[in-house]
């Protein structure tokens, strides 16, 4: 049936939209598309190659990306792991231990790391870890991460924990569980699609710091973002576009399970 | 957000794992407090300071930073003292472009959320999720594919020159426009989603009332809809803007020298020997006062559209 006056529609928002998408989407695409380019020049299309990507891999700076790719990962793995069980621990504080004195502000608390500039956090990360002696290097690196990446991991987290109903463990627990049985086998596994999704994203987030890591990473040392912008800053040349197609594609394949995990979650409460 | 924190309250009293809160909460709390509260304060404390040349401060009280900030007293300090407008100029620059960019954002966000928001079920996922995918992929990448886009001598001018649309490459690079392009593309899912959230909850018997009543599309868009679902716009334009504000890598990487903006002054006194770190710690702090009243104002208006909606039930 159609109505005389669809007071949902809009026209132009649809073009809108699609223009939307294709402002998000073309450079990635172009760059994409540029990284296969037989040419030496990044301007001229010279027909497709694989030959950036076994630059990447091979070539002269493969070691420098190779270290960095090394760092960056373990620093992500590490500090979404440590993120995703803080905000589990903070999530079951919020959600599950009835009202204590400072709840308030230990959301906030939470949350500050979203709401204080980046460029601030990562002067005041640096010049925190010079007045206390603290040797920036891979621990300044994975100790900023982990402070950006609890709020990432906390909201997935919480917003599970939330639709669970609390009576689960309760009945675990008028059956003699103890709380931290009542913890590990019933909820634990009800918001595990949260917990990595969680994960997930903070794993992302921290893959991504550029503006942080920058700063509190000392000389000597480099994750996959700043030794991009180093060499971006002599120029964009074809293997720095061979490597952010990677690193995009492993964004995406990250994302895409997330999404999938979440949804998968919210099919089966 | 903050209804995840306050509405579980309610379900159970008590809750399963009643009284360990503060331990369960103890680990964020040491975690955030040292090192980014601490940091934070120290970093308050430090634009009180005297600086010492090559970086680092003197642990004696002074109100130099901000002086320098906002006043000029002369190459030697001792002239009556005039405004100076140097920083305060870069504030108004880095202020103008974030607003710009918010509302590059806006128009183009609005209507991307409310048609997202009108689907149904499976096809509304998948236009959310197709919105969410740049948000996530590396902020850099992102900003060195446009560079790599618009340039002079990039796909973008070589293509409009090849199909005759224009003559000579565009220039784009280097100017306050590829900021503001750069700032928009890089925060454009910030708008989307708040929006989204909004039109998702609000009552389409609104609409139709308004039409019953020979209402104009137009005339509900402006009196009805916008102001239902403007915590949604407020919160989008809030996410848009804050970050835009301190952004350092679409003005280092497309504005060039000529678009300087605080999150570059601000790196500037910390890298290299030529830093004043007292300076930067002054500027920085504030940055987040900008922030912070953004936020409070922010707050505002969430809870009096609260308020509003349960007058309103």
């Amino acid at each position: 049936m159609r109505k005389p006056f669809d007071i949902k529609r809009y026209p132009g928002f649809f073009p809108i939209t699609c223009l939307c998408l294709f402002l998000l989407y073309t450079p990635l695409i172009v760059v994409m598309v540029y990284s296969f380019n037989d040419s030496n020049s990044i301007t001229n299309w010279g027909g497709m190659s694989l030959r950036w990507y076994e630059e990447v891999f091979y070539g002269v700076e493969s070691q420098k990306f190779k270290k960095a790719a090394f760092n960056s990962l373990s620093i992500a793995i590490c500090a979404a792991i440590t993120a995703t069980t803080l905000a589990v621990c903070a999530a079951m504080a919020m959600l599950r231990t009835g009202v204590f004195r400072g709840q308030t502000l230990s959301f906030a608390l939470i949350n500050l790391p979203l709401m204080v500039p980046e460029i601030v956090t990562a002067v005041a990360t640096l010049v925190f870890f010079s007045a206390i002696g603290f040797k920036t290097g891979y621990a300044s690196i994975l100790i900023a991460h982990i402070v950006f990446c609890i709020p990432f991991a906390y909201l997935p987290i919480a917003a599970r924990m939330q639709s669970v109903d609390a009576t689960y463990e309760q009945a675990a627990q008028d059956l003699y569980a103890t709380r931290f049985e009542a913890f590990r086998l019933v909820l634990l596994p009800l918001i595990l699609p949260g917990v990595i999704s969680g994960f997930l994203l903070a794993f992302i987030i921290s893959l991504d710091d550029f503006i942080i890591t920058n700063f509190v990473k000392g000389a000597g040392i480099e994750t996959l973002p700043t030794a991009i912008f180093g060499s971006v800053k002599q120029g964009i040349k074809p293997s720095i576009m061979a490597i952010s197609t990677l690193l995009l594609l492993l964004s995406v394949v990250f994302v895409t399970l997330s999404y999938f995990v979440g949804r998968k979650g919210q099919q089966t409460p | 957000m903050a209804q995840i924190g306050s509405s579980a309250r309610s379900s159970v009293k008590g809750g399963t794992f009643a009284g360990l809160g503060p331990l369960l909460m103890l680990p964020s709390w040491v975690v955030i407090g040292f090192f980014l509260v601490l940091p934070v304060i120290l970093m308050l404390v430090y634009s009180f300071l005297t600086k010492e040349f090559r970086g680092g401060v003197i642990w004696e009280f002074s109100v130099n930073a901000y002086d320098q900030f906002f006043f000029n007293r002369g190459l030697f300090g001792d002239e009556a003292p005039t405004i100076e407008w140097t920083y305060i100029n870069i504030f108004w620059r880095s202020i103008w472009q974030a607003g710009l960019a918010t509302v590059l954002c806006l128009f183009i966000g609005f209507p991307t959320a409310w048609f997202i928001a009108t689907r149904s079920g499976h096809s509304k996922s998948m236009w959310l999720f197709l919105i969410t995918i740049p948000y996530w992929v590396n902020l850099l990448i992102r900003t060195i594919s446009l560079k790599f886009l618009i340039r002079d001598t990039g796909p973008m001018n070589t293509w409009l020159m090849s199909w005759g649309i224009i003559d000579q490459p565009i220039h784009i690079i280097n100017s306050n426009l590829a900021v503001q392009l750069g700032l928009f593309y890089s925060y454009l899912p910030f708008m989307v989603l708040p929006i989204y959230a909004s039109v998702e909850r609000y009552d389409f018997s609104l609409s139709e009332a308004a039409a019953d009543l020979y209402s104009t599309r137009m005339e509900t868009l402006r009196q009805i809809i916008i102001p239902v679902v403007k915590p949604g716009i407020i919160a989008g334009c809030i996410l848009v803007f804050v970050p835009s504000l301190g952004a350092f890598l679409a003005p280092d990487l497309l504005g060039g020298s000529k678009t300087f903006m605080i999150g570059s002054l601000i790196e500037e006194q910390f890298k290299g020997n030529a830093g004043n770190w007292p300076f930067g710690a002054a500027v920085s702090m504030i940055l987040l006062s900008l922030v912070l009243i953004a936020l409070m104002f922010y707050a505002r208006s969430q809870s009096s559209a609260r308020k509003a909606t349960r007058a309103a039930d």
